[in-house]
């Protein structure tokens, strides 16, 4: 398998959405983030794309669609909007510093890398390393929910987190493409719920970051 | 003529419907009627058509699966020998306690909360015999789990019924949660889920001996084998009498069968420990549950504790079948087994008799304290009756069912040293001696339930303002009496509709014994031991009524009424009869300070005070003391510690998350 092309390029193109993910672990404004989430999202639909051709799965060309309509152009359209209305250009802080959140993330691939390669020992190769690099982006955009304090940037995360949840199920062969649209489907409407949520905090609190809410629950000092 | 499962399942489903139409009923006058009616109907249709099964094709396996529950398993449904009779136990019992509900349901304060979940249990126990599945074992079991729970929180308002659910909540969980973890255990890796899957899988040893011990902390804690037993006498007399005795009599067996089902079916050949530990935990249930039962002076309650007895009683048989049966004694495993079942069927006959005759008396008095009975069988003679069978039944006394069971216990004890364990041989001769010194103090506990109830005199106004109960409950109680006399007399009969069962599970059977002369039954062989219990009915028969007509012959007709002597005292009230406390003191001085912690302490006023004296007795039980409250003290502790996690910010849950995730990763990539 190894020198062949479409494994090649669907390792590579795999590879690139956690390489992006990273890109998202150091952005620390909130305009960059989102771009990099439609960069993301770019790759992912390439990624399905590839894997369509590749498995002859014709309905999988619908899933890299959607991911390049909602996830490459819709959302982040509306992201850069409802920043906007905000009004919360100014820097996003992480609470941890990009240098350990950084190294953090390499340990996160590594562990997904040695957890899916050693369980999997007699998989498809292509199937294999494409879910080991799904469990890195899985993981990663849990760490950029973990690592922000902006309700937005958490946002990007979990949607980073469910582009992880798409590569790995186009990777392995044959899933329904009633799954893919339902799950596009909650994540458009976790986006829209999101969203209310977003302007509603901030209507109540004038800021958008989570760590308004614990001070109204009284538990910060 | 076979009966197909399906018949069955048709009953289950009619109950089902019974009780979702006992809701539509609800208040309504005639609501109690029309359920135990309609539960008693379906009853007696189970009933008949597991008769024709038995009579026709006893060993008949029947299998449905139905597209229900989990998809790719389905709902597995199968009658065998073995679940012919516990159905046969479960429908039996459902039919006899409805009858008695009609005339019993009529004094019931709140029909709406017993109706619908009464209909409920009979279906979910139903259920559980009938499942061939882990799954639909594990639904069933908390179906009837719950709708039990149901019932015996039926009485919400008082204090002690909502504290018995409680407890009985919990053990039930934890019960359900054992079963699980056991089914999971032997379904393994791959998830075989139907029984036909686990029975031709072959476990390794250490699986084995997990899973006997879970089936113990499971099917045991719903069986009451101490020290799981706590839940037992809180909860059973919580619920209408009725109801009380399906819990003990068919309840307690229906765990028994998941037991049985499990241990001798499913699993394959446990380890020779593991019936020693059965043996064992057999015999200190036994011990201990009459025990209990001799301090209680609450009749449903020391019924309920008389119930642990008898199910110390069943497992030490069982655990004497598993032994033998490790050993290819064949005959030996058949007999302790028979021996078992046999005494499960009568278990469940006279201990629904005897709650039947608590609930009469509660009927009639509104008493459960013995203490402020008495005297009732001037009253109420019919039920005087019936309970008097049912307390020499369960004190094993010939003629009576009872005595049949124990006796081929004792026999299948006998067989112990041919076998070849030394552990085995010392501990079963021991488990025989305790066996009959339970039996011993069960018959001293029955001659003062039936003594302090009802004989003397009565002990309060209640008790002397006593009427006979109604039709429905009296013949109800003398059907059961009819059936415990039947089955003591002809017990050749019972053995061998028991045979095929044995056969298929301990691989023996013991020699067909109703074509034996004169009705007697030699389990062994005739030159070993014979027991003939129509010669004894005949024998106690002929010499009571003879002894009576030489009486009535010699003696003057005179009749010569006089004031009894009164022992010096003036004034004999019914007070200074021999209470409960009075016949149950020896043996609590004997064990009390051991097993109970027992502690008397006696108030005398000093002279010239003119406050009466008193004599508290105090005692509690061990298993509470050393098990139950430090693990509940733990939970508490580990609960407060907890508490810090209700009150963490967003962002530290969804830590909390990331990194539970990334440890099982960790966890994953270490052990792989």
């Amino acid at each position: 398998m190894y020198g062949n092309l479409s494994f090649d390029i669907a390792h590579l193109l795999a590879g690139g959405l956690v390489l992006v993910s990273f890109m998202m672990l150091y952005q620390d404004r909130l305009y960059a983030l989102i771009n990099t989430y439609a960069l993301h999202a770019l790759v992912l639909s390439l990624s399905v794309a590839w894997q369509a051709l590749v498995q002859h799965a014709p309905h999988l060309f619908v899933t890299a669609a959607i991911a390049l309509g909602f996830k490459a152009i819709v959302i982040p359209v509306a992201l850069h909007r409802i920043v906007k209305r905000l009004g919360i250009h100014r820097d996003i802080e992480t609470v941890v510093g990009i240098g350990p959140t950084m190294l953090a993330g390499m340990g996160l691939v590594a562990l997904s890398m040695v957890v899916i390669l050693r369980i999997t020992p007699d998989a498809d190769p292509l199937a294999r390393e494409d879910l080991a690099f799904a469990l890195s982006v899985l993981l990663l955009g849990l760490l950029v929910m973990v690592t922000r304090r902006n309700a937005v940037s958490q946002v990007i995360g979990f949607m980073a987190l469910e582009n992880g949840l798409i590569l790995a199920a186009t990777g392995a062969r044959g899933m329904p493409l009633v799954v893919e649209i339902s799950v596009a489907f909650s994540v458009v409407i976790a986006f829209i719920v999101i969203g209310i949520f977003l302007f509603r905090i901030r209507e109540r609190f004038d800021t958008v970051d989570v760590g308004a809410l614990d001070e109204f629950r009284g538990e910060r000092q | 003529m076979t009966i197909d499962v399906s018949l069955f399942l048709w009953a289950v489903a009619a109950l089902l419907a019974t009780a979702v139409v006992a809701v539509a009923l609800g208040r309504s006058a005639s609501a109690s009627r029309l359920v135990y009616g309609a539960t008693l109907g379906i009853s007696v249709v189970a009933v008949v058509m597991l008769m024709a099964h038995l009579v026709s094709a006893p060993g008949e396996i029947s299998m449905v699966r139905l597209p229900l529950g989990l998809p790719w398993i389905g709902a597995g449904f199968r009658l065998d020998a073995l679940s012919a009779l516990f159905l046969l136990i479960v429908n039996f019992g459902g039919a006899i306690a409805s009858l008695y509900g009609i005339g019993y349901g009529r004094h019931e304060d709140a029909p709406h909360r017993v109706l619908p979940f009464f209909a409920a249990f009979l279906a979910g126990m139903n259920l559980v015999v009938l499942a061939d599945d882990a799954f639909t074992f594990l639904l069933s079991w908390e179906f009837m789990s719950l709708a039990s729970w149901a019932l015996v929180v039926s009485n919400h308002r008082s204090e002690d019924s909502r504290r018995a659910g409680f407890v009985y909540l919990v053990m039930a969980s934890f019960g359900t949660l054992s079963l699980l973890l056991a089914f999971g255990l032997m379904a393994g890796p791959t998830g075989g889920y139907a029984f036909d899957t686990i029975r031709e899988m072959t476990h390794a040893p250490l699986t084995v001996a997990i899973v006997f011990i879970l089936m113990l902390f499971g099917a045991g804690s719903k069986a009451g084998l101490v020290p799981l037993h706590v839940w037992l006498p809180l909860a059973h007399p919580a619920a209408p009498s009725h109801v009380s005795a399906l819990m003990s009599g068919v309840m307690t067996k229906v765990a028994i069968y998941g037991f049985i089902r499990v241990v001798f079916d499913l699993l394959g050949e446990p380890a020779w420990w593991s019936s020693a530990v059965l043996i064992m935990l057999g015999g200190a249930t036994a011990v201990l549950g009459i025990l209990y039962a001799l301090m209680e002076t609450d009749l449903k309650r020391l019924l309920a504790c008389s119930t642990i007895e008898n199910i110390g009683v069943i497992f030490v048989s069982l655990g004497l079948a598993l032994a033998f049966r490790s050993n290819a004694m064949g005959w030996a495993a058949a007999l302790a087994f028979t021996a078992a079942l046999f005494h499960i069927v009568n278990h469940s006959l006279f201990k629904s008799l005897l709650f039947f005759g608590a609930g009469a008396v509660i009927t009639a008095t509104g008493q459960r304290d013995m203490e402020k009975l008495g005297g009732l069988i001037h009253r109420m003679p019919w039920t005087s009756f019936a309970f008097l069978v049912g307390c020499v039944a369960i004190s094993a006394l010939p003629p009576l069912n009872g005595f049949v069971s124990e006796w081929l216990t004792f026999q299948a004890v006998l067989q112990s040293p041919d076998l070849p364990e030394w552990g085995l041989k010392i501990i079963v001769p021991a488990v025989g001696g305790l066996l009959a010194f339970s039996a011993a103090l069960a018959a001293s506990c029955f001659v003062r339930a039936f003594g302090i109830t009802f004989l003397g005199r009565s002990r309060s106004p209640a008790a002397d303002q006593a009427h006979e109960v109604d039709r429905f409950s009296l013949s109800a109680m003398f059907i059961l009496a009819a059936l415990c006399l039947a089955a003591g007399i002809l017990p050749g009969f019972v053995i061998d509709a028991l045979s095929p069962i044995t056969q298929a599970l301990v691989g023996g059977s013991i020699p067909p014994q109703s074509n034996a002369p004169w009705l007697s039954i030699a389990p062994i062989a005739e030159s070993r031991s014979s027991y003939n219990g129509l010669l004894v009915f005949v024998f106690i028969a002929v010499s009571a009524w003879g002894a009576a007509l030489l009486v009535h012959r010699l003696a003057s007709r005179d009749v010569r009424r006089s004031a009894a002597w009164d022992c010096g005292f003036p004034d004999a009230r019914p007070q200074t009869q021999y209470t409960a406390g009075s016949f149950a003191q020896p043996i609590r001085r004997v064990f009390g300070t051991l097993v109970f912690h027992a502690r008397e302490t006696v108030d005398m006023p000093p002279p010239g005070d003119m406050r009466a004296a008193r004599l508290t007795v105090e005692t509690r039980d061990l298993a509470w003391d050393w098990i139950y409250t430090p693990i509940a003290r733990g939970i508490g502790f580990a609960a407060i510690r907890l508490n810090r996690l209700q009150f963490l910010t967003i962002r530290q849950y969804l830590s909390l998350v990331f990194l539970a995730l990334v440890a099982l990763l960790l966890v994953l990539a270490l052990w792989t």
